[in-house]
Parts: structure tokens; C-alpha cells; sequence
């Protein structure tokens, strides 16, 4: 019984002492972006801010635009997510209910394309996105991102658990595929649905390296592309930079407290994808 | 009586407009996939054999294999290869081992396991770039919290981000902390998977807790642990982004830390030199191809159990 109880404390301990490192970079985050810049350059460091005062927010968003950004980067999100949720419901309802020849010919072959890193496809992606004049602009961080492979994977599966008979008597009672794509398939995937816009949102959001290579502007910076030209503005005020970081995490953070589960579900399958 | 005349027209004949409806549904679709992932598939294989491309006129000289012929015997290439191997080796056993002792833990019957999984995965999900910069402020060397907590068990100021040899292992630390939350996820949905009895069986036996563990649960995991490692390790292959931050945006302290994918950034963006980005870029495809075929073996393998 003892050492039950010695070995329960253990488990709780070890998990707590790494759940608290896996928190401290966020945990200095936040409070680095609420100190002065005499209480970030004090050593010992100082853990909490002696003040919690908007100040460091206010004088970061003076400095570079920080409300742009965050636009750009919710604009980004929301097109792209509503565009590829889209693209994803109808090509899922295609290649798991509709009759064509090589359907599943196509759909192996889409499979086989997912494992392309996307670092390979930049160097072409650039010279299209030149090409078709979009270059600099929020239409070059929107387009490319408008179909996924690996949504379209996810959600085909959910649909091909769906019944058969379900289709037939609806079909047999007059609806179209549209019909029957809208009233009755997507209001039944509502959750894996869930699962793909959380997961693509996320992404977006996050999303840093192809901004950083087709925007240049002021005026076009994604959130996370802008925080990073603004390292070398703000470097000695690491404060504000802490502060900018948290616009950028924060809503994240408080997003995934109420949406782990369906997040969490997406990648357990996302990573055993193939 | 109307609806089942609707339904035998639907039905009955396939008109021309039924017989195009599937290419319909996938258009939307196919155009994006056409335009920004096939084209580029295809176009970066033509690039990476085109010999003195220029960006400008898109003209070339021949077909040939010159652009791999300078990567490979570009200096800077071999020193990205050799960092990228560095990371991927030393971050996919290190965050596996640590993780398949968290996921174990987690799988317990927890109090506030929900508060612990939050903690755990919240990694995942958060920006790696805005993150870094939090890191970057850890590594401080005369201010971080990293160095004081350091100092409790007498370790001097170490200097993580203004030294060669100590940038790799701040760089392999934020690494493994990033990689960490999904590498636990995918472990913990296969320790659910494993089946009861045979702890049950254990505990019958008398076997304990660790005996428990070495036993019973690392041998039935060990397929989902090596399609983690398969998994990781191509996502390490291309670390570029946790690199981004630590440096301002170069690779390490004295631009040392080139890794394959920094090294494609520099010829496009530096030097535009498209062939030999896209040669690069190929043989880091080619890597990630060995992988994946090693992981859809080993998913056929354990689809066959």
C-alpha cells in the first residue's frame, strides 16, 4: 500500500516538474511582456512583473504595425479556410461517392503527392505566384492554400463510413448529390469538419515561411513574418518583442484550452497518414 | 408519383450533365492542386537538370547534371547536410525517450490529466517563430532564466546563442520541446490501443511497475515508436523555422548551422541560382522518400497483424 502511495507521488511529480518546463517559455512570454526594461535586464531574473500595465503592448504596436498585421494574418486565415473547406467538401464527396473512371487511380496518386515536401514546391511557387502579379500581396499567401490533399484524405474517410443505403433512398427520393452533399453529408462530418478548419486555421495562422518569401511590405506582413522584421527594429527592447510574441500566441493558447480535443483527435490521425 | 419521375430521370438516363458532374465537384479543387503542388512537382525535377538557368530570361544552356554536381561539392552544401543530420540524430531519440516515459505517465489514471495534456501539447499548436524569440530571450547568457536556474546546480554562464559549439545544442533543447507535444500524442493513441489483458495477465503474474513498463509496454509499442521516429525525423529534415528565431534569421552565430533547407533559401534568395536550389531541394526529397517508404512498409506490416 506504502509504496503505491510513494510511486503515485512520483508519477505526479515527474509530470508535474515537465508539464511546468513545457510551460515556461509560454509563462516567460507572458510576463516578459508586461516588465519594464530595468526589470528584463535584472539577475537574478525577476519572475513576475512588478506592474501589469498595457504600456509595452501600446509602444509595439506604435512601432511597427501590428494591427495591420494581425489583420493580414485573420484576412489570410479566413479565406483560406473557407475556400479550402470547399474545395475539400466537394472533391471528398467526389472521390468517395461519385462514379467516374480512375477515381481510385487519382485518388493513390493524390495520396502518393502528400509525402512532397513543401520546401520543394517553393521555388516553383515563387516564380507562379511573380508570374500571375500577385507577388507582394495578400492574394500570393491566400491562393497557393486553397485545396489540401490531406484534408481531402481525412474527410473522404469520414464519408466513406457513411452508409450507402443512406445515399440510395435519398437519391431514389429525388435529391440531387448537391442536395444530399449539403443536407445530409456535411451536417453529419459536422466534427471531422471541425477537426480540418481547426488544423488548417492553426496552420495558417502560424504560417511563416511562405510569407516570408512573397512578402516584402509593410502592409502585407502576416503576423508571425512581421514579428520577426520586427527583431531588428525593437532589438534592444526585448519587452516589446515579448509583447508583440503574445499577440501572437495568446489567442492560440486560449483557442486550444477549448479546443484540444478536436485539435488533439486531428493529429493522432494526421500522423499516421499514408 | 412526381418525386419517382425526378428520381428515373436522375437515375435512368445518364445525361451529359451527370456524366460531368464528378469533374465538376473536383475543380475547385483539382485547379489549386494542379497549379501550386503538381505543376511545381513536375517543373522543380525539369529545374534541377536545367544547367545555367537564369530567373531573369528563363533561358538555359543544356540539360545535365551540373546543378548537382555543385551542390554536392559545395562546401556549404556538405556542412548543411552534415547539421541537418546532427539535429535529426540527436532530436528524434532524444524527444522519443523522453516521450514514450510522458506518455506512459499520462496514460495512468490521472487527476487533472486534462490540465497535464494542456501542458503538454500546447507546443503543438503555438507559433514556433514567436516562441523562438521566447527562447532566444531564455538563452540569454548574462539574464536568462535558463543560465540562473543553471547556476542552482553550479553550472557557469553558458553562452547557448554567441558560440559555435554551444548553438547546437540550444538549437537541438527548443527542438525537442517543440517536437515533443506530437511525438507524445501519437505514442499515447497506441498505448490506448494496446489491450488491457495483458497488463491484467501482468499483474497476475506479479510483475511491478517498471518491470510492467520494459516488458510489456515498450515491446508493444515499438511499431508505433519507429513510425514516430520515421515521422519526426523526416519533419527534422527540414528544420528551418526553429533555426529562424534563435539567430535573428541566420543560420547560427557565425552562419554554421546551415541546414538543407536554409541552404535552398540562400541559392533562390541570395543567389538565385534556381537550378541549384531546385537540385537541393531534390535531394532532400530524396532523403524524406527513403523514410516514407520505410513507414508505409512498416504500416503494411502492422495493418497485416
Amino acid at each position: 500500500m506504502d509504496t503505491r502511495k510513494i510511486s503515485r507521488f512520483f508519477v505526479y511529480f515527474f509530470l508535474t516538474l515537465g508539464a511546468l518546463i513545457m510551460l515556461l517559455p509560454f509563462f516567460w512570454m507572458f510576463s516578459s511582456a508586461f516588465k519594464t526594461t530595468q526589470e528584463i535586464n535584472r539577475f537574478p531574473p525577476q519572475w513576475l512583473p512588478s506592474r501589469l500595465s498595457l504600456d509595452n503592448f501600446k509602444r509595439a504596436f506604435e512601432m511597427a504595425p501590428f494591427a495591420r498585421y494581425f489583420m493580414n494574418s485573420v484576412i489570410v486565415m479566413v479565406c483560406s479556410v473557407s475556400i479550402t473547406t470547399f474545395t475539400t467538401i466537394l472533391a471528398a464527396f467526389a472521390f468517395s461517392r461519385l462514379r467516374f473512371p480512375g477515381r481510385n487511380v487519382i485518388f493513390s496518386l493524390l495520396l502518393s503527392l502528400m509525402m512532397i515536401p513543401f520546401e520543394m514546391l517553393i521555388i516553383t511557387n515563387y516564380t507562379t505566384v511573380v508570374n500571375l502579379k500577385i507577388y507582394d500581396t495578400l492574394y500570393a499567401l491566400i491562393l497557393p492554400f486553397t485545396s489540401s490533399i490531406f484534408y481531402t484524405y481525412i474527410l473522404k474517410n469520414f464519408f466513406d463510413s457513411i452508409s450507402d443505403s443512406l445515399y440510395w433512398s435519398a437519391r431514389i427520393d429525388g435529391s440531387s448529390n448537391w442536395r444530399f452533399l449539403w443536407k445530409v453529408m456535411v451536417p453529419m462530418a459536422r466534427p471531422s469538419l471541425m477537426t480540418i478548419i481547426l488544423l488548417n486555421g492553426l496552420a495558417s495562422w502560424n504560417s511563416f515561411m511562405w510569407p516570408m518569401y512573397v512578402v516584402v511590405s509593410k502592409e502585407n506582413r502576416t503576423l508571425p513574418w512581421g514579428l520577426q522584421v520586427f527583431t531588428t527594429e525593437a532589438g534592444s527592447y526585448p519587452e516589446l518583442l515579448m509583447a508583440a510574441s503574445t499577440v501572437v500566441v495568446f489567442p492560440v493558447v486560449i483557442l486550444f484550452l477549448f479546443a484540444r480535443k478536436y485539435i488533439v483527435r486531428g493529429v493522432a490521425r494526421g500522423g499516421l497518414k499514408g | 408519383m412526381k418525386k419517382k419521375q425526378t428520381a428515373d430521370r436522375e437515375l435512368g438516363n445518364r445525361s451529359f450533365l451527370s456524366k460531368i458532374e464528378p469533374y465538376l465537384y473536383l475543380l475547385p479543387f483539382a485547379i489549386g492542386i494542379a497549379v501550386f503542388t503538381l505543376y511545381p512537382v513536375i517543373n522543380v525535377v525539369l529545374m534541377s537538370f536545367k544547367e545555367g538557368y537564369s530567373h531573369l530570361s528563363r533561358n538555359f544552356d543544356q540539360w545535365g547534371l551540373a546543378n548537382y554536381q555543385t551542390v554536392i561539392n559545395d562546401p556549404k552544401f556538405a556542412q548543411a547536410i552534415g547539421n541537418t543530420l546532427k539535429y535529426v540524430l540527436l532530436v528524434v531519440p532524444i524527444s522519443t525517450c523522453i516521450a514514450v516515459v510522458v506518455a506512459y505517465l499520462l496514460n495512468q489514471k490521472l487527476r487533472c490529466s486534462a490540465l497535464f495534456q494542456t501542458a503538454y501539447f500546447l507546443p503543438m499548436v503555438t507559433s514556433i517563430t514567436a516562441v523562438g524569440l521566447a527562447w532566444k530571450l531564455m538563452y540569454n547568457k548574462n539574464f536568462g532564466i535558463i543560465n540562473y536556474l543553471l547556476s542552482f546546480i553550479g553550472v557557469d554562464k553558458i553562452p547557448w546563442l554567441e558560440n559555435a559549439a554551444w548553438s547546437i545544442p540550444a538549437l537541438v533543447i527548443f527542438g525537442v520541446w517543440n517536437i515533443l507535444p506530437f511525438t507524445i500524442i501519437l505514442l499515447l493513441s497506441g498505448l490506448q490501443n494496446i489491450d488491457p489483458q495483458y497488463y491484467t495477465a501482468a499483474r497476475v503474474d506479479g510483475s511491478k511497475g517498471l518491470r510492467i513498463f520494459l516488458r510489456i509496454t515498450v515491446p508493444l509499442l515499438a511499431p508505433t515508436i519507429f513510425l514516430v521516429c520515421i515521422v519526426n525525423t523526416i519533419s527534422c529534415f527540414k528544420v528551418f523555422s526553429e533555426l529562424y528565431p534563435l539567430f535573428n534569421g541566420k543560420p547560427g552565430p557565425f552562419n554554421n548551422l546551415y541546414t538543407v533547407v536554409y541552404y535552398i533559401r540562400y541559392a533562390m534568395m541570395e543567389s538565385r541560382k534556381y537550378g541549384i536550389a531546385a537540385a537541393a531541394a531534390l535531394i532532400l526529397f530524396l532523403f524524406i522518400f527513403a523514410f516514407t517508404m520505410v513507414q508505409l512498409l512498416l504500416q503494411k506490416k502492422a495493418k497485416k497483424r
